[in-house]
């Protein structure tokens, strides 16, 4: 791991994923100009490369992104890190272990990890309200239960480990979410304080999911100013572009 | 599910759980993960002559001005019939590595017979600063970042200038004009920020994104603050051709002081290139 950590300013870790296949990073791709400070580099992410999707003028545009990157910005106390790529899955533990003695070298007072599950895996209940969940670790539950509690947020609930036989037993069941049930479960008994804020989405175009999951957290965070027309809050990147292949043949026509 | 009478239950499978974690695995599971990744490892081996002359260097590295890593049979194929079949070239090391791909069910050590998927890289005894790597096998996912780290171990950071050369179908290509009209085989480029000078092809846009060992050197090389260039070409045909290997020419011209070019190969050395695909068209030949 190679981020510059002195300018990270040590308050907020931002830990940004947006998990599985067509579900793809949408969330994080959500930007507030935020100049980058580092790289993740690991063994345990699919090396990628492309283009700066977050170019603002002609000289960024060539600089080249990569699998995990670190952004910060100094005035409002926050580091995000954006992960681009699947984990290898033999290794999503040691990736975690990472993650967590990166956020406690850092200093970070609370971390939030931005995620999602299957839409298709809810339960009844779960279809009935709204898509966006939270979970806190004990040590976030002391820094940021109450305000939680106050914005009436819904905490992700645990099901039936064996449902339609027994109810005694529950378990909490992230399906699609990728590492964040086993970082929520390591943040729980290394004290660190964590958040997981997530939504249910379906495969396919999750723009709309992304647009809702941050303007959630901005409700908790007030990164951009709440009462912003919605169309001017955020700013989508160029690689959203293209979600569904290339232009068609104008001979199709 | 539906029964036989049609009306639906719900079913759940417990074979399977999405995303289950290996936290679970016993001492067998374990063992077996570890010897599996121990045959999955890379290895990089070296002539003696090489070998030699890295234990006599101070920092026991090999000395290198130019990388030149070519992904893909069109890429590797440039370099063999434009520079490596020109000058006296010479196999001074390999890349070996095993995995669900790899023909043998064991690794397999040394240069591989000709044809063979490998990655062997050569260099000019007169010219000793230029080494050639040509990578026409499969690196699986997990082992691109050992790849890359292993054989830039092996190199001289220092006054190091990276140029790889990869192939990439234009499906994959995404424009928001029709892929019909995309003129391919056409380069795309992307830079380190530590290159210089100007790229001789339009950057990659965005969405599209490099993966595989191009974007793992690539990758390795921004990190490590290491001069690199990429060059993909974007090609229509399924199997390797002469047309696309052609268009990768350019590139070298930065090299053109080391490196000499091969501006017109020998038809039987591109016949023998594309050789392998013939074989397999046999349905009309």
């Amino acid at each position: 791991m190679r981020a510059r950590k002195e300018r990270i300013y040590p308050n907020h870790a931002c830990c940004v994923r947006w998990e599985r296949g067509a579900t793809r990073d949408r969330s994080d791709h959500f930007y507030l100009n935020m100049p980058r400070v580092g790289y993740l580099h690991t063994d345990c992410l699919i090396p990628m490369v492309g283009s700066n999707p977050y170019a603002t003028s002609t000289d960024n545009s060539t600089e080249l992104c990569t699998a995990a990157e670190v952004y910060s910005l100094p005035d409002l106390k926050l580091a995000v890190l954006q992960i681009r790529t699947p984990i290898i899955q033999t290794k999503q533990k040691q990736f975690r272990k990472l993650i967590i003695s990166w956020i406690k070298s850092s200093g970070f007072t609370r971390s939030i990890l931005l995620s999602s599950s299957h839409a298709y895996q809810r339960d009844d209940q779960q279809i009935h309200s709204s898509p966006l969940r939270y979970l806190l670790t004990p040590a976030m539950q002391r820094i940021a239960c109450d305000v939680l509690k106050e914005l009436e947020w819904k905490e992700m609930e645990r099901v039936s480990m064996f449902p339609g036989i027994s109810d005694t037993e529950q378990r909490l069941y992230i399906p699609g979410g990728g590492i964040t049930k086993g970082l929520y479960t390591d943040c729980c008994h290394e004290d660190v304080p964590l958040a997981v804020v997530l939504t249910f989405c379906s495969e396919g175009d999750n723009i709309p999911d992304a647009f809702a999951l941050i303007n959630h957290l901005n409700d908790w965070l007030h990164l951009v100013a709440s009462d912003k027309n919605e169309s001017t809050k955020w700013r989508a990147p160029c690689s959203w572009r293209l979600l569904f292949g290339s232009g068609i043949p104008p001979a199709l026509f | 599910m539906a029964t036989f009478f049609g009306e639906v239950l719900s079913v759940y499978s417990r074979a399977v759980e999405e995303d289950e974690d290996l936290e679970d695995e016993n001492e067998e599971d374990q063992q077996i993960r570890k010897e599996m990744q121990q045959k999955r490892e890379v290895h990089v081996e070296w002539c003696s002559e090489v070998t030699q002359s890295m234990e006599n260097s101070t920092d026991k590295k090999l000395q290198c001005s130019d990388f030149v890593i070519a992904v893909g049979p069109n890429a590797a194929g440039f370099l063999s019939a434009y520079v490596l079949n020109s000058g006296n070239w010479a196999a001074v090391g390999s890349v070996s590595l095993w995995n669900e791909r790899t023909r043998s069910s064991r690794p397999q050590f040394g240069v591989p017979p000709e044809g063979e998927p490998s990655c062997v890289i050569y260099r000019q005894s007169d010219c000793p600063s230029v080494l050639i790597c040509q990578c026409t096998c499969y690196v699986a996912e997990d082992q691109l970042f050992q790849w890359t780290e292993k054989v830039f171990a092996c190199i001289q950071q220092r006054g190091l200038n990276v140029l790889v050369l990869s192939d990439c179908s234009v499906a994959e290509y995404k424009t928001p004009d029709s892929l019909f009209n995309s003129g391919a085989p056409f380069l795309r480029a992307l830079k380190s920020s530590r290159y210089g000078s100007q790229p001789l092809c339009p950057l990659l846009e965005q969405p599209n994104i490099v993966t595989g060992l191009a974007a793992a050197v690539l990758s390795h090389c921004q990190i490590l603050r290491i001069p690199a260039i990429l060059y993909q070409c974007y090609s229509d045909m399924v199997s390797p051709d002469s047309v696309t290997m052609e268009m990768y020419k350019p590139a070298l011209t930065c090299l053109s002081k080391l490196v000499k070019l091969d501006s017109c190969p020998s038809t039987e050395i591109l016949r023998k290139l594309v050789r392998v695909n013939e074989a397999q068209s046999n349905l009309y030949t």
